[in-house]
């Protein structure tokens, strides 16, 4: 098993960057299955590690196809999953069908502070890259934060 | 009065780490303010520039959210907690939705839809895609009727109409499409000429066919959001199941008496109309508008909610009737909500769905016209309205009952019968002549009602005939002058 580091920019002490292998699985599944549309979830993080992306429904009422929306009651489920773990909800991550991992304005304009933002593009259905984002505290923009998962088998 | 508010876990840094803090305030607003006076920093990303709450922030006052409170004047008692809950939300680049079908407004567009345009939330943006959406009414009766007039005024580009009846007197009392002169017209024909009246701008396209399993998909596939203002649970079931398929979004609604129900079904990731009900009720046992009745501006009123959840689902904007369901109840004047999740075990939306195609909607509801005759019992032994009539003619000695209920048998009655509405059969059976052996034949208005106490006496030793098709084929084939309802 070897440790393969995604992207090492701008790397922030409080923030997670070690993601268990099976997480990075889940996300990359739910994206491709809910490909053309966006797919989202929680991360679950026990001693500073994301161990599990936890599925959430796409509450969206704009067109899941470029929306995704968690509303209240995903967002306590969430944390009392993350209770239940005896882990911290860290953040969240969603896929961008056919587009780049990257922020879009919306994810700057509804983005909280302190959590993680993963992305996934999925092209055509396939799962592709995995970026990870942190809002500034002035909301000026996201910084891209590190990402490390295990590869391999 | 200070009160107890709970952080989340994304906003704790600028508390320094404390998951509850207490605030000062007799109302929301007033706490709200007081907590981002204590902790300057939560103000950013609590409120937007203009000073309202970020829309993707719940505050909650023990369970409630605000929103369905009085907001920032919500008023707080002793002991109130409140609780900041987060949505999360983002999203693809560009618009929520492709914008490729809208258009520019002309000017006289921009003076048509100006009340629109001066709303921040719809704006020229907003009303370029209401011109750009394509709406699709199933049933251009009670519900579609409002909703498709406020669509047409509101200036939907496409609006679809599927129906295949002819207007009726009866109709008129709720179906405000069709007025008197339109008796008897094609309802589609009725539904364009006023929809064009109202806008000649909107490309009404109307569908003169019954919805089917074998057109559905095909009828639905170019609409955004599918209008469903069925009267019946096959219809129903078939309109549900095909938006799930489509993923096209499901504006629902539906009435009885004096109750209607709206919600938003088959978004993805919410729930459908099966995870609501999962089986639908047994044939007969939930009556119809025709046998049940219906305050006519019942309709109005849901099927204007469900242009409203159209509009907004068009413009990707507000919230939605997604995971509620809203209960009106037009008599005592309450409105209710229930929240809805998807099932995961649900048949069509579920995590493992096992109908992947659309089935056999009548079988399903057990309404195939053979099939209903089998649920009302086989072997009830039945009359006709002729024979009936030549008894009476040859004065033979029988006994008439009507299980109706005494509002309909005060509107028309036939000659010499005598009334028992079917709920008061069981404990008044003594009132029936079954010992002198006298003939009884059973009426009601239809045929329905009377196959089932003809079946109850039967249970109870008492031989009777049903009178099949009730005091209505009495007044189409004996006697066309008692009134008709």
């Amino acid at each position: 098993m070897s440790t393969d580091s995604v992207r090492a920019p701008l790397s922030s002490s409080s923030f997670p960057t070690t993601v268990a292998a099976e997480a990075i699985e889940t996300i990359r599944l739910h994206g491709a299955e809910t490909f053309p549309y966006e797919c989202c979830g929680a991360l679950i993080a026990v001693d500073g590690r994301i161990v599990e992306a936890f599925r959430l429904d796409n509450t969206t009422a704009g067109g899941a196809a470029r929306r995704f929306r968690i509303g209240p009651d995903g967002y306590r489920q969430a944390e009392a999953n993350a209770r239940a773990r005896g882990g911290t909800l860290v953040g969240f991550y969603h896929s961008h069908p056919n587009e780049p991992a990257r922020p879009s304005a919306y994810d700057l304009e509804h983005a909280w502070p302190n959590f993680t933002y993963v992305i996934i593009s999925v092209r055509a259905g396939t799962p592709g890259d995995i970026t990870a984002w942190h809002l500034r505290d002035d909301r000026s923009g996201f910084d891209e934060g590190e990402l490390i998962w295990p590869t391999g088998s | 009065m200070a009160h107890r508010v709970l952080i989340p876990t994304p906003l704790r840094p600028y508390t320094s780490q404390q998951e509850t803090v207490d605030a000062e305030g007799g109302t929301v607003g007033e706490v709200l303010s007081s907590l981002t006076t204590q902790f300057t920093d939560l103000r950013r990303h609590l409120y937007a520039d203009d000073g309202k709450l970020r829309h993707f922030v719940n505050v909650y006052v023990n369970d409630d959210d605000i929103r369905y409170l009085e907001r920032d004047a919500t008023k707080l008692k002793p002991g109130d907690v409140i609780s900041i809950v987060p949505s999360v939300a983002g999203g693809a680049p560009g618009p929520a939705a492709p914008a490729d079908r809208s258009t520019e407004l002309s000017n006289a567009e921009i003076r048509r839809y100006s009340r629109h345009l001066i709303l921040p939330e719809v704006g020229i943006d907003g009303q370029r895609r209401i011109k750009g959406g394509r709406v699709l009414c199933v049933g251009a009766g009670g519900l579609g009727s409002p909703a498709a007039l406020y669509l047409a005024a509101a200036g939907i580009g496409t609006l679809g109409i599927i129906d295949f009846d002819n207007v009726d007197e009866s109709n008129l009392q709720r179906q405000i499409l069709h007025g008197t002169p339109d008796v008897g017209r094609s309802k589609l024909q009725s539904a364009r000429d006023r929809l064009t009246a109202i806008n000649p701008e909107v490309h009404v396209e109307t569908y003169e066919t019954r919805l089917t399993s074998a057109n559905a998909l095909e009828l639905f596939k170019d609409y955004d959001v599918i209008l469903d203002g069925t009267d019946n649970f096959a219809t129903r079931y078939l309109v549900n199941d095909a938006c799930v398929l489509l993923k096209k979004p499901n504006a629902y609604g539906s009435i009885f008496r004096f109750e209607g129900q709206a919600s938003v079904f088959a978004t993805v990731g919410g729930p459908c109309y099966r995870c609501l009900y999962p089986e639908p009720p047994p044939p007969g046992l939930v009556p119809s508008c025709a046998e049940g009745g219906v305050l006519g501006v019942l309709p109005g009123v849901i099927g204007t909610i469900q242009a409203t959840e159209s509009l907004k689902l068009i413009l990707g904007a507000g919230s939605t009737l997604v995971g509620r369901l809203l209960l009106y109840d037009a008599w005592t004047m309450k409105f209710r909500e229930l929240k809805l999740r998807r099932d995961p075990a649900c048949p069509v939306c579920g995590d493992h769905p096992s109908i992947k195609g659309l089935i056999d909607y009548e079988e399903f509801c057990g309404v195939r016209p053979a099939a209903a005759t089998a649920a009302a019992g086989p072997g009830v032994p039945e009359t006709t309205v002729e024979e009936l009539k030549a008894r009476v003619d040859a004065r033979a000695p029988f006994f008439l009952l009507d299980v109706r209920e005494p509002h309909e048998f005060q509107i028309s009655r036939i000659a010499g019968s005598t009334l028992i509405p079917l709920g008061q059969l069981p404990s008044r059976l003594s009132e029936l002549p079954s010992a002198s052996g006298q003939e009884i034949i059973i009426h009601c208005k239809s045929g329905v009602r009377s196959a089932k106490a003809v079946a109850l006496l039967k249970e109870n030793g008492i031989e009777a005939k049903n009178l099949k098709g009730g005091i209505l084929a009495w007044i189409d084939k004996v006697d066309p002058t008692l009134a008709k309802y």
